[in-house]
């Protein structure tokens, strides 16, 4: 029987650690991932999880001392946000080099300068490119899945590898709302016991992690990276299949809502789908027929489902609540990517929204929906890349 | 009517917002009054922390830049190098500078740079809501350490004071607090000392100030007081750690 309660994303996803009971956890304060790792710490100090917790002195020492505790053969986690996901760059390539499968929640929050504390994805956008899978969640229920999910994701053995597991600051990860969580027994079959793969300190076979490889075998290994990329997908939904079995909840590489038959539709990242496929609904009842799609696997991002599931419509408008400067939104050149393959495309447009923690309004997607109504009957688009939701 | 008590034209006409007892204010206005007495204030050029002193810019009336955490001392070589003229100030927290900013505030004193160090000591990371820093005392509860600093897995607290006074490059080292009259008078009179060393280009100076955080602490600003001079003296005595000048200064009075 499932328990069902009402609890904050930070929450929900500090439930799903103490069920996991991972060995090591590195552990530094952060606005809005703070209560995360506090509710963990709280967990250590009453001795309901057996983990090694150490509290760390920065995100930089937090991601090095995750390197050196899964290098050594332990499931380890820890959590971040902002400035302190930015702090950790160059840790990332090297737990992902060093195929380390570390899960990170990171609850999404803007980057200075300006300082703000606020949502917007800046922060796992800059990650993109760093060799971690992410998978992103519209809600508490979401990120709490994702982050159990999570663990089955990186320490499959055919990739081990780093994952992220993002959720919304504070419009998620502070507000209440409702979950269902799995018994402890349930997760504790689920995510299994941990399997040290190629670890330190097995005396008969010693070996080293990241020696130095210049230009004879630094490309192929960067291959080899790659490589083990394409086969995320199939584990990813694998895994969800199982999780299913469980949960009851079902997740694929992203979430198709009233997409089959639409003309028109958003693309958009958690919890902002939420509130669109509200005004997705309303226009469908003025018989508008509008869909959303909400990427869940964001990296690897799956080009040819996302391609497929999109190539029918007229008109489609690809929401980032990130900035790339000087470029389209990050979300937006992923989609153009995939449907640049397809012969037969929709009209695309990118809106900017919510940066900082700026409100995304029912009315906003109202507005970008009226938008691509009108993109679809005239076949024309204005302008390509535009910010919504800003103070005049 | 004579006026013989205003507040400092270093500080703009705002109330504070820091939480009731909190040493961040009576901080602020000392710098405040000091920047006032030495008639710097068009020179100056303070770099705020982030921590619960993040708003210094709302309430100091002179240039702020805002560095991202721990980075204060790096951000101040910089401009102090690009220009010398200026005075130049860090204000941080301990998290700040004895957490994520341990490196920068080391090497900034091992160069020997020409800037004043305002560094509040309260235990605790209180903007994130009271999380242990390197700082917090042994036993201390905090939100990360609910039973207590366990010096076993968690360390000991750092003495910053004391490490920075064993550099050659650091001129100026004193460990001071705001808990009672005397130690306000005692703190004003090393900010100011600091201040003047930086005029005189006598190199790196720090004043440790021992402060309340009464919310995160979780006592009343009353009783923190009683903490503060109970508990954390103990750990952090108050004195002079270094200085290079000593019976060198052509003021007056000789500060502390
Ligand atoms: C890179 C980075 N990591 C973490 C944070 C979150 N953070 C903000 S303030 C703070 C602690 C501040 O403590 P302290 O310097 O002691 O200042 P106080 O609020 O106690 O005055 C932390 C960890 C951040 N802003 N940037
Ligand atoms: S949390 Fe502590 S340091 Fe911050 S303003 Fe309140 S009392 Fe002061
Ligand atoms: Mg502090």
């Amino acid at each position: 029987m499932a328990r069902i309660l009402a609890v904050s994303g930070n929450e929900a996803v500090a439930e799903a650690l103490r069920q996991v009971n991972p060995d090591v956890c590195a552990a530094y304060p952060i606005t809005p991932q703070t209560e995360l790792m506090q509710r963990f710490a709280s967990f250590v100090s009453d001795g309901i999880v057996d983990t090694e917790l150490i509290l760390v002195e920065s995100e930089h020492s937090a991601m090095s001392t995750c390197i050196g505790a899964s290098a050594g053969g332990g499931r380890v986690v820890t959590a971040t946000s902002s400035q302190g996901l930015a702090l950790m760059w160059e840790m990332l390539y090297i737990a992902s080099g060093l195929r380390l499968p570390i899960v990170m929640p990171v609850v999404n929050r803007s980057l200075s300068a300006p300082i703000n504390i606020h949502c917007d994805h800046s922060d796992a956008m800059g990650a993109r490119d760093s060799g971690w899978i992410q998978l992103w969640s519209e809600n508490a229920q979401e990120a709490y899945d994702n982050t159990l999910q999570a663990f089955r994701i990186a320490e499959h053995m055919d990739i081990r590898l780093p994952v992220i597991v993002c959720m919304d600051g504070f419009i998620i990860g502070h507000s209440i709302q409702r979950i269902e969580y799995l018994e402890d027994e349930e997760v504790k079959k689920f995510v299994g016991e941990f399997k040290p793969l190629n670890p330190l300190l097995d005396i008969d076979n010693p070996k080293s992690y990241g020696p130095l490889i210049l230009p004879d075998l630094y490309h192929e290994y960067k291959r080899a990276q790659h490589e083990v990329m394409t086969k995320v997908k199939d584990i990813v939904l694998d895994v969800a299949e199982e999780f299913e079995k469980i949960g009851g909840r079902r997740y694929g590489l992203f979430e198709a809502y009233r997409l089959d038959d639409a003309e028109t539709a958003l693309v958009i990242l958690n919890s902002a789908a939420g509130t669109s496929k509200d005004v997705i609904d309303e226009f469908r009842e003025r018989g508008i027929m509008a869909g959303l799609l909400k990427p869940r696997l964001f990296r690897p991002f799956p080009y040819e489902e996302v391609a497929n599931a999109l190539k029918h419509l007229k008109a489609i408008c690809v929401l980032d609540r990130a900035d790339s400067f000087g470029g389209y939104g990050p979300l937006f050149m992923e989609v153009s990517s995939a449907l640049y393959q397809v012969r037969e495309r929709p009209r695309m447009i990118n809106k900017i929204y919510g940066l900082g923690g700026r409100d995304y309004l029912p009315q906003h997607a109202e507005q970008v929906l009226s938008e691509l109504v009108e993109i679809a009957k005239t076949d024309k688009v204005e302008i390509i890349k535009e910010y919504i939701g800003v103070r005049e | 009517m004579k006026k013989i008590f205003k507040r400092p034209i270093s500080l703009k006409q705002v109330p504070f917002r820091f939480c009731p007892g909190c040493g961040h204010s009576l901080i602020h206005r000392l710098i405040a009054e000091c920047i006032d007495n030495l008639g710097i204030r068009e020179r100056v050029v303070g770099i705020a922390p982030v921590g619960c002193a993040v708003f210094a810019y709302d309430y100091f009336n002179f240039d702020i830049l805002e560095a991202p955490h721990g980075r204060p001392p790096a951000t101040a070589t910089g401009l102090k190098r690009a220009m010398p003229d200026r005075i130049i100030f860090t204000y941080q927290g301990d998290g700040d500078l004895a957490a994520i900013g341990t490196a920068e505030i080391i090497h900034a004193a091992n160069r020997g740079e020409n800037i004043s160090v305002f560094f509040v000591n309260n235990a605790t990371y209180g903007m994130t809501g009271g999380q242990m820093a390197p700082t917090t005392l042994p036993g201390q509860k905090t939100t990360t350490t609910p039973s207590g600093r366990n010096t076993k897995t968690a360390g000991f607290p750092l003495r910053v004071s004391e490490l920075l006074s064993t550099i050659e490059g650091a001129s100026y080292i004193v460990r001071t607090s705001v808990d009672s009259y005397k130690n306000l008078i005692n703190t004003k009179r090393a900010i100011e000392k600091s201040f003047r060393y930086q005029i005189e280009e006598r190199g790196f100076s720090l004043v440790e100030i021992l402060s309340p955080c009464p919310v995160d602490w979780g006592f009343t600003p009353k009783d923190s007081i009683i903490w503060l001079r109970k508990e954390m003296m103990s750990v952090y005595p108050l004195g002079t750690l270094k200085d290079k000048f000593k019976g060198k200064n052509k003021w007056k009075k000789e500060l502390l």
